[in-house]
């Protein structure tokens, strides 16, 4: 099978320290990987290589069939979009929403001027966002609106793969519970192939398809969802699971149907 | 819903800011010698407010207007960034002595001998009685240690608890969880735990009272709670925990 992006023997080193220690990682199209790890684990580094943030010291990063090199051309860049974990800080805030969304739109010539205002329109719609919030500001949104109208930009420009780097974490639990509704019906309607990453294994049972486990800058397992969450292969999996705190009660109406 | 020897009692409590907009109305709540209270809800909610206020330690612009917080014993509190609750230019051991020196007017040298009697209970690294570190040095949960180190040096009869776990890994919460939990049974002090996290709040406490818009809405027994919630937020709270399954006893490795 044709594999949307793949990750081949990819090392990072932050002077003396290794980021990433020869990751190698294959994401099939049309699927989620739920990139879990500690922090200092490196799962963010690799976020910021495949998004082209970070170069690489050693190993490449294949789109498609395309190595994406140093310098990305613009439809490579167009190809790749990040949602990032802290929305405060990933909008303008002195652009309105409208100036967000369509900037992206206009430098990746994804319609003509004219079409701006109606694709502004849909893309708020597709988030759950009423179109009045063009003409205002990021401030005046809650958290989750917030990151609602980054995920919004990020489809904007049609990519064919969606970074989502901890996009939940900064939010409350019955925010994100609403948030995670949205990555699953967008991920059916568009038929997206995201990386997720969280640090939160709720989160990731939640959305993900595989699961890929990260520790100290390695990959140390990598399987299909229902496997990983019943029968871990490493011991370390094993330690991240049973470090949960469960509720005293079993709960059978939550999670996402 | 009073203890029969409250240690901490707080009536109709209510904060404002000096603009006069409300924060937390109207809360109400007892505890008793060694009883454990959880305080659950969203952010903005002022379960944070209403656990500072009993320290006095509410932010610039917060003030109380109204009701009483009656209190005969100490209480010490432990925050959820333990970075920054440390002096990052002072040496952990050295800073936990200074708070065992006021607290406990021991001298100096009998004061470092029972900061690391305390080092050794959190099970902090035997080599720290050599060589003193700073805070930069030490991992997230080593310097949480330092920091529930710092609230017992104080001898608390109840141990306040800002979000303690919620910067810190899974893994380490479960240590952090696990240490708390052993160090209230050898010790006994009396327990506010401020948390969002419906699992951690319901393991630890035996009280839980949820927190919407400054007002304390449900309150009960945890299990109970939990498995008849009455009011819609608290339903709601419960079924934004997402659930995981549950591992299979002895396969894999």
């Amino acid at each position: 099978m044709k594999t949307a992006l793949q990750i081949e023997d990819l090392t990072v080193k932050y002077g003396e320290f290794t980021a990433l220690d020869k990751v190698s990682l294959a994401i099939q199209p049309h699927t989620t990987l739920g990139l879990v790890g500690e922090s200092g684990s490196g799962k963010s580094t690799l976020a910021r290589v495949i998004a082209g943030l970070i170069a690489p010291s050693d190993g490449q990063v294949l789109l498609g069939s395309q190595v994406l090199g140093k310098k990305r051309s613009r439809e490579q860049h167009k190809d790749i979009q990040m949602i990032f974990q802290n929305p405060d800080s990933s909008l303008n805030p002195k652009h309105t929403i409208r100036q967000i969304l369509s900037e992206g739109l206009l430098f990746h010539k994804v319609v003509d001027r004219a079409g701006v205002e109606q694709r502004c329109k849909e893309l708020l719609d597709r988030v759950h966002l009423d179109e009045r919030a063009l003409g205002r500001y990021p401030h005046q949104f809650s958290g989750g609106q917030r990151q609602r109208i980054a995920i919004a930009r990020a489809l904007s420009v049609e990519p064919s793969v969606i970074i989502a780097d901890e996009p939940t974490s900064a939010l409350d639990v019955s925010v994100q519970r609403s948030m995670l509704e949205l990555f699953s019906t967008l991920k059916s309607e568009l038929n997206l192939t995201m990386l997720f990453i969280s640090h939160d294994l709720g989160v990731i049972h939640a959305i993900s398809d595989i699961v890929a486990v990260m520790k100290q800058g390695q990959l140390v397992e990598v399987n299909p969802k229902d496997q990983f969450f019943s029968r871990p292969e490493t011991s370390y999996s094993r330690e991240l699971l049973s470090a949960v705190p469960k509720m005293p009660i079993s709960i059978t109406t939550g999670g996402l149907s | 819903m009073m203890a029969t020897n409250p240690i901490l009692e707080i009536e109709n409590l209510s904060l404002a800011t000096s603009a006069g907009k409300s924060l937390v109305t109207n809360v109400n709540f007892s505890l008793g010698k060694g009883e454990s209270l959880g305080l659950v809800g969203e952010s903005g909610s002022g379960k944070s407010l209403t656990l500072r206020s009993i320290l006095g330690l509410l932010p610039r612009g917060v003030e109380q207007v109204g009701g009483a917080i009656r209190s005969d014993v100490r209480s010490a509190m432990i925050f959820q960034d333990p970075r920054g609750a440390l002096d990052p230019l002072c040496p952990v051991v050295r800073q936990l002595a200074e708070v065992v020196y006021y607290r406990q007017n021991v001298s100096r040298k009998a004061s470092r001998t029972i900061a690391l009697e305390l080092l050794e209970m959190l099970g902090l690294p035997d080599s720290l009685k050599q060589k003193d570190r700073y805070p930069s040095q030490l991992s997230g949960g080593q310097c949480q240690r330092i920091v529930i180190a710092m609230a017992l040096a104080c001898k608390p009869g109840i141990l306040l608890c800002d979000e303690p776990t919620t910067a810190l890994d899974v893994t380490v919460q479960k240590q952090i969880i696990d240490t708390i939990t052993r160090l209230q049974q050898e010790l006994g002090f009396a327990m506010v735990f401020v948390t969002h996290n419906l699992a951690i709040a319901s393991t630890m406490c035996s009280t839980l009272c949820v927190m919407k818009e400054g007002q304390i809405v449900e309150r009960g027994e945890s299990l109970s709670l939990l498995q008849n919630p009455q009011h819609s937020y608290t339903q709601m709270l419960i079924h934004s925990v997402l659930p995981l399954p549950e591992l299979e006893r002895g396969a894999g490795v």
